[in-house]
């Protein structure tokens, strides 16, 4: 099984979403919940283990079908991406449970398709092709299309329109990038592109720069950068809650994507096309946090709220993308994961304070008080310490990394303000919000539903991750670091052995 | 370890009152009391080794990569702050059991309190920076809780967010000074810092750092400008309030200043800095301090005034001033704990803090207006008292300055009218409240408070007493360690006698008396110069700002964000333009190496009909039928090329996706308006949208042919030449699908299975009705399904499945396989939809294609894992070749079972995405409880 290892993270859910399809399993929905949480689960433990074993003994290769790359399909389980296979998992799991809780009786599939959604951004981590990258873009879009409207809506439906439409177009433009990028490297296989990034024709190097540029702008959309951020808010607060939890790491698959392929294959060591992407990402992204803060304080609901808080992580790991040292992949990897639970704790929060708040949902407004403010209460002052990035929530060294990194690489006018600024303005709109939502209260509260305890199961995973983020925040850091070297290094082919082929 | 667990110790101790907050509100107070008094012992016990100069360390590895560590160290001002901390701690514990009522969450805030001195004694003992960082952060949060403990009052939740604000907005440029200050000097850790002062003066970072510095310092200490958010933060519990004001919270500002004194301070810019915002923060404070009538509101701004009496003496400069300071901090924070506990006693017997109300209550407490006006009269710096020995020294030092050249006598000037304005409202705090006539309506009958509540400011009082007869044996050793921290070097000569002689300061303190009793005695005057004011309340002010900030911001957000789908495609366009283009201007030859085929008749037909077709599809794209029609053009002449340019594989699925998606549109269109509604786009945004499309269609259109005109070299030829023996079939195109790249296949098909399924979730929550005419108002024909239909497309379904199952098996060796047969044979199948309906299929049809598409799936997959029972990765195929009588040589391989799985997912996702759609507006559609 162990020479399997890296393909579990993806066997799993593909295998958990077919099964929670058919009989006997399909037939009650108590079964599917068991299931589901069971295969999560499964899915947990292939990814630790693929973690540890590739910190212990380096990346796994694990060439489908037994190909020898570049010509077949290759997976590559390196520290950056096991680690975010490892984050996907817990994520998984968590909204698994949470959505055992009533969620998934507001539609049907619910449970199969989260299998197919942590499918798909399993396979963006842990693939080493780019053609197969797009495979699993299409699986991680076409799952969340089908997420977005379950419970059904108006608005969830309108903000599915702009988020389906753009994406059709941005998988367009992929393809066509694909194309061009075949054309001039003659291969797919990320490793050996990054190997004959410097090699290129000189009469191709601008068409495989304007294939570069093209992915940019497959990859800003998917993580809502500056000015392809618009259809993100609005598809995340009309998400149901657990599907927005779910959803906070699919924007650092953008992020992901991004290093790989304008840090990795067109990084230093590119020849001509090194770094063809950074004099571009440098005012995206300082802009993307510009407008992030914007949009953090015109926030009129907690989900858009943490929505428009994930602009603003995106808008700084952007910024650490462009600054591209060492110090910076590995402060942007450490924030990225803290801040992928803080925004999914969040957006889970807000589908408590949702289900207690009768009609006033989590509007910014006076209502009724919740039902359980003790609870939640605590809850969200969690989450928005965790998203502020005070301590002691691993937030704080998130943020002091990158601020750090940018000190270092010599940004530090450029990346300081905006950051800091950034902060600023969610301690402000947290605290505003956070008034309003508990204290604020005026009259008896609703009969709204308690709190399930799967639920509890679900948030007090997230809650117990982010502090021990803090307490061993060196060891991350450190595997962070390893991780970062990794990847502007990557994976020499030649000193594979190959199954059989 | 000593000095770890002084930190541990409370730390240990946090959630113990909310957890045993039911055993009784005096077991609580004791139980949170244990691990501070503990600590306070450990640290006592540390006192020999600190006077002697020792100065005891811990530190563990954290964070490397940050430069973070755990790091703490006890020399003499973390021991001073350390003793206020604990010391004063304890006492409001004391006075907390009384204080609180029995509605108050007892448990809850001691935890709160417990937490805030945690975070106080982490700030003071951390030697490393970002460590320091850390804790300092958490006293702004955990003051937050406390300020807001009582939420229910509007002025606790806007105090406590203003204060958590203010000191979050400092804590952030404390990040950035601390950062830089690592930056400069290459070390997180304090001690090495603190040797390295010259590197940072001299650093060019130096003015960003020091602005930075003293924005969290001032911010945190409540200096002018930001003294606002200090008085409001009185909303808390008295307890809190005189905890934040004496021992915590607003020192931690000035012991920063104190911290980094040796390293920032010596140079212009800190004295002009330090020293002018001190001084205009003394007499600020002092001043507002005289006009308030609530008695928590005087001490708040005497507490501004005091805070800025200690960063002047910071500023100053000279290193008498540094040891007046740390002198001053001792004093302030044992007489303004006691005043705001005994300003607490007369709230909580008297209902009321309001000094227009409360007069004359000598006769109804006179053990506690005692106390109380001791400790005034110390903190208007009256002689035998602590107060007035660093207020003598704060004076002495204002004589020894010049850096404001000819105009230095400014500063001892203002310096004495602080110290008559700190005179005037002390009196008036003793005059209002304990004589000048009868109380005015009081809600209660007031009375001595019980007998341990009044024990805390007994200590502290006897405290200001004792300190100023015998300061050098009170405070001897303590102010010497502490200062020496504080300087780094040798101390200064300074002697701690109460009687120098008559000399200047002490004229400056006769005179701070006299003037003191002057404007009390005046101030009916200068109450009626100060009403001409508005009297503005910082909160509303605050709050007003920030509605402002926020509806400011939100409508800009709505200008940038409109909602529109058209702007968000208009960008991802454009930007797909710009970034695309902008190689392409430097590429020298867009034509390449490769040959070019000649054009005959036929190839240019059909591009000019494709091209005709496009411009259809587009121009008429509001009559959709029309545009619809014109689509399907362009998709069979892709086919034909496909088929002419050497692709049958990729003709035979074009073509039978272009049926399959025809076939989907006619039935989406059917429930849609045959129009598009036409509402008219502006035509700036017209020719806007129209230039961005045509120049990007170019940009396309020029890499497209820049591509097609090169050479290939890929690893194609690889799949060429191992097709056969490798994957054993002929056919590559196929061999890739199934075998070299079947793990795209397999993400493929599962993206077409989930879209099935998202298409379900969508019918079933849909509730359309079926139009009852067509679009120019005929009504639909009678004769639904029509026989001649019927019965041709009845006898062609077993033809048609024999054709998809032969282009099934010979896809491995010749155009066809799983995807393409699966397509025929869902074609055929919709044919019988459409020829008899819904009802007469369910009937004979009885399948459950949501069971086909698990059921593919499950097949690929397992297909795929068949490999490992032999040892082999995911998705290795096996084949080998038989010999069967009749039948001949034929080749069994593994690829064909995942082809198989290939084609029921195809076949069943078609049909479930058709049919249902088809039922839509039958009896037979989904409902949204179906299971």
């Amino acid at each position: 099984m162990l020479q399997h290892l890296p393909v579990l993270p993806l066997l799993i859910p593909l295998l958990a979403g077919i099964l929670l399809l058919m009989p006997p399993i399909a037939t009650t929905l108590r079964r599917q919940q068991w299931a589901g949480t069971l295969f999560a689960l499964l899915q947990l433990g292939a990814a630790a283990s693929l973690l540890w074993h590739v910190d212990q003994h380096g990346t796994l290769v694990y060439a489908m079908g037994g190909w020898q790359p570049p010509f077949g399909i290759i997976l590559v389980a390196d520290r950056m991406a096991t680690l975010l296979s490892v984050l996907t998992a817990i994520l998984l799991l968590c909204v698994q449970l949470f959505s055992s809780a009533g969620e998934d009786q507001q539609g049907k599939f619910l449970h199969p398709l989260l299998m197919f959604q942590a499918l798909g951004i399993q396979g963006a981590f842990l693939t080493g092709d780019l053609f197969n990258l797009f495979v699993f873009f299409e699986v991680l879009l076409i799952a969340s299309y089908a997420l977005l409207i379950h419970g059904g809506g108006a608005q969830k439906t309108l903000a599915n329109v702009h988020y389906v439409t753009l994406n059709l177009a941005g998988s367009a433009l992929f393809l066509f990038a694909l194309g061009i990028m075949y054309g001039t490297f003659g291969t797919l296989n990320m490793a050996d592109m990054q190997q004959k990034a410097a090699l290129i024709n000189p009469n191709d190097v601008r068409l495989a720069n304007a294939g570069a540029m093209l992915l940019l702008v497959v990859f800003g959309l998917k993580s809502a950068m500056l000015p392809l951020h618009f259809w993100m808010p609005r598809a995340y607060s009309a998400a149901p809650a657990p599907v927005a939890a779910l959803f906070a790491i699919m924007t650092k698959v953008g992020i992901y994507s991004l290093w790989r392929v304008h840090c990795g294959i067109f990084g230093d060591n590119a020849g001509d096309l090194a770094n063809i992407a950074q004099p571009w990402l440098w005012p995206l992204a300082w802009l993307t946090v510009v407008i992030g803060i914007i949009a953090t304080l015109a926030s009129k609901t907690l989900r858009e709220l943490t929505a428009n808080l994930v602009i603003i992580s995106v808008g700084s790991l952007l910024l650490m993308v462009a600054l591209n040292t060492r110090e910076a992949t590995a402060s942007g990897l450490y924030y990225l994961v803290h801040s992928t639970l803080a925004t999914a704790l969040m957006f889970l929060v807000a589908g408590l304070i949702i289900g207690q708040r009768g009609k006033a949902e989590d509007r910014f407004v006076q209502a009724r008080p919740v039902v359980q403010p003790a609870l939640l209460g605590a809850l969200f002052f969690l989450a928005a310490l965790a998203l502020i990035g005070m301590p002691p929530i691993s937030g704080f060294i998130g943020k002091a990394l990158m601020l750090k990194a940018a000190l270092a690489g010599g940004q530090a006018g450029w990346i300081w303000p905006p950051i800091l600024l950034a902060s600023l303005a969610a301690l402000l709109m947290l605290s505003r919000s956070g008034g309003t939502l508990f204290w604020r209260a005026r009259g008896d509260h609703s009969d709204g539903k308690r709190v399930q305890p799967t639920q509890i199961a679900a948030v007090a995973i997230l809650v117990i991750t982010l502090p021990t983020m803090v307490i061993f925040a060196g060891w991350i850091t450190e595997y962070a670091q390893l991780a970062a070297s990794e990847m502007t290094r990557g994976v020499d082919l030649s000193l594979l052995g190959g199954d059989d082929a | 370890m000593s000095v770890l667990w002084i930190l541990l110790l409370p730390m240990a101790g946090i959630l113990l009152p909310v957890l045993f907050a039911r055993a009784g509100r005096t077991v609580t107070a004791w139980l949170t009391a244990l691990m501070p008094a503990l600590a306070l012992a450990l640290l006592l016990q540390q006192a020999p080794d600190v006077f002697a100069g020792t100065v005891p360390v811990y530190s563990a590895p954290w964070v490397p990569l940050l430069g973070l560590q755990l790091s703490l160290h006890l020399d003499g001002l973390a021991f001073l702050f350390c003793l206020l901390i604990l010391g004063i701690g304890l006492l409001i514990i004391l006075y907390a059991r009384y204080y609180l009522s029995e509605e108050d969450n007892m448990g809850l805030f001691y935890t709160y309190l417990l937490f805030f001195m945690v975070a106080m004694l982490g700030v003071v003992l951390s030697s490393n920076l970002l460590q320091l960082w850390l804790f300092w952060e958490l006293t702004s949060i955990s003051s937050f809780l406390l300020i807001s403990f009582w939420w229910h009052k509007s002025e606790a939740r806007k105090g406590a967010r203003m204060a958590l604000t203010v000191t979050g907005f400092g804590g952030l440029a404390l990040l950035g000074a601390l950062l830089l200050i690592g930056h400069v000097t290459g070390t997180y850790e304090l001690r090495e810092v603190l040797t390295m002062g010259h590197v940072l003066r001299n650093s060019e970072y130096y003015p960003a750092i020091l602005a930075l510095f003293l924005l969290g310092a001032f911010t945190k200490s409540a200096q002018f400008p930001f003294q606002f958010w200090l008085p409001h933060a009185m909303a808390a519990p008295t307890p809190v309030s005189a905890y934040l004001h004496s021992a915590t919270m607003v020192k931690a500002g000035v012991f920063l200043l104190a911290r980094f004194y040796p390293v920032l301070a010596g140079t212009d810019a800190w004295f002009v800095a330090v020293s002018l915002t001190g001084m205009a923060t003394m007499l600020v404070g002092a001043y507002i301090a005289l006009f308030k009538h609530d008695l928590k509101g005087l001490l708040a701004y005497s507490t501004v005034s005091h805070l800025g009496l200690i960063t002047l003496l910071l500023g100053l400069g000279t290193d008498l001033a540094a040891v007046a300071a740390v002198f001053h901090i001792i004093n302030h924070a044992v007489f303004k704990a006691s005043l705001f506990m005994a300003a607490g006693i007369i709230d909580h017997e008297s209902g009321t803090r309001d000094m227009r109300k409360l007069n004359g209550l000598w006769k109804y407490m006179p053990w506690t207006a005692t106390l109380a006006m001791v400790a005034a009269s110390s903190m208007a710096g009256v002689p035998l008292l602590n107060g007035f020995l660093s207020k003598e020294m704060l004076f002495s030092e204002t004589l020894h300055q010049s850096t404001l050249g000819a105009l230095s006598w400014w500063i001892p000037l203002l310096a004495t009218a602080g110290g008559a304005f700190a005179v005037a409202y002390s009196l008036r705090f003793m005059h209002d409240v304990f004589f000048n006539g009868e109380p005015i309506d009081l809600p209660r009958t007031p009375h001595e408070p019980p007998r341990y509540m009044r024990v805390p400011v007994e200590v502290l009082v006897v405290l200001c007493l004792l300190v100023g007869v015998f300061p050098q044996f009170m405070v001897g050793d303590i102010l010497d360690t502490a200062s020496m921290a504080v300087l780094q070097s040798t101390l200064p000569q300074y002697s701690l006698a109460v009687w120098h002689g008559f000399n200047f300061p002490l004229l400056m303190s006769a005179m701070a008396i006299v003037g003191g009793l002057t404007l009390y005695i005046n101030r009916r005057h200068l109450f009626d110069f100060q009403v001409q004011f508005a009297d503005r309340d910082a909160k509303h002010v605050f709050e007003g700002m920030v509605q402002r900030l926020i509806a400011g911001v939100t409508r800009l957000h709505q200008w940038l964000d409109d909602g529109s789908l058209q702007r968000s495609m208009f960008l991802l366009i454009l930007l797909a333009l710009l970034v695309s283009a902008a190689p392409l201007f430097e590429l020298v030859n867009t034509v390449g190496r490769h040959p070019q085929l000649p054009i005959n008749w036929v190839v240019g037909f059909c591009a000019a009909l494709m091209i005709a077709a496009t411009f259809v599809t587009l121009w008429w794209s509001h009559l959709r039928l029309v545009a619809l029609i014109a689509l399907s053009v362009v998709g069979l002449i892709v086919s034909i090329a496909f088929a002419y340019f050497s692709a049958p594989d990729l003709a035979l699925t074009q073509l039978s996706v272009e049926v399959v998606t025809i076939l989907l549109f006619l039935l989406a269109l059917f429930f849609l308006p045959q129009k598009s509604p036409t509402i008219d786009s502006k035509l700036t945004i017209i020719v806007r949208d129209f230039s961005v499309a045509a120049l990007f269609g170019s940009v396309v259109g020029t890499i497209c042919y820049a591509m097609l005109t090169r050479p290939l070299d890929t690893i194609s030829d690889f799949f060429v030449a191992n097709s056969k023996p490798g994957g054993g079939g002929t056919n590559v195109v196929n061999v890739i699908l199934v075998d070299f790249r079947g793990f795209d296949t397999l993400g493929e098909i599962t993206v077409l299975g989930i879209a099935a399924l998202g298409i379900y979730k969508l019918l079933a929550q849909m509730l359309v009705s079926m139009p009852s005419a067509d679009s120019k108002g005929y009504r639909w024909s009678k004769e639904r399904h029509p026989f001649l239909l019927a019965v041709v497309s009845q006898s062609l379904l077993p033809l048609a499945l024999l054709v998809s199952a032969y282009i099934f098996l010979r896809g491995h060796n010749m155009p066809g396989g799983g995807f393409i047969a699966g397509l025929i044979t869902a074609i055929a199948l919709i044919q019988q939809y459409v020829a008899h309906g819904v009802v007469w299929m369910k009937e004979r049809m009885p399948i459950n294609y949501l069971g086909l598409i698990a059921s593919g799936l499950l097949i690929a997959t397992l297909s795929g894992l068949g490999s490992w029972a032999f040892g082999h990765h995911f998705l290795t195929t096996w084949f080998d070749h038989f010999h069967l009588p009749l039948v001949g040589e034929f080749e069994l391989a593994s690829a064909m079972v995942f082809d198989f799985g290939v084609y029921l997912t195809v076949i069943g996702a078609t049909l479930l995405i058709l049919a249902n759609l088809g039922k839509l507006t039958t009896s037979e559609r989904l409902q949204a409880g179906d299971n």
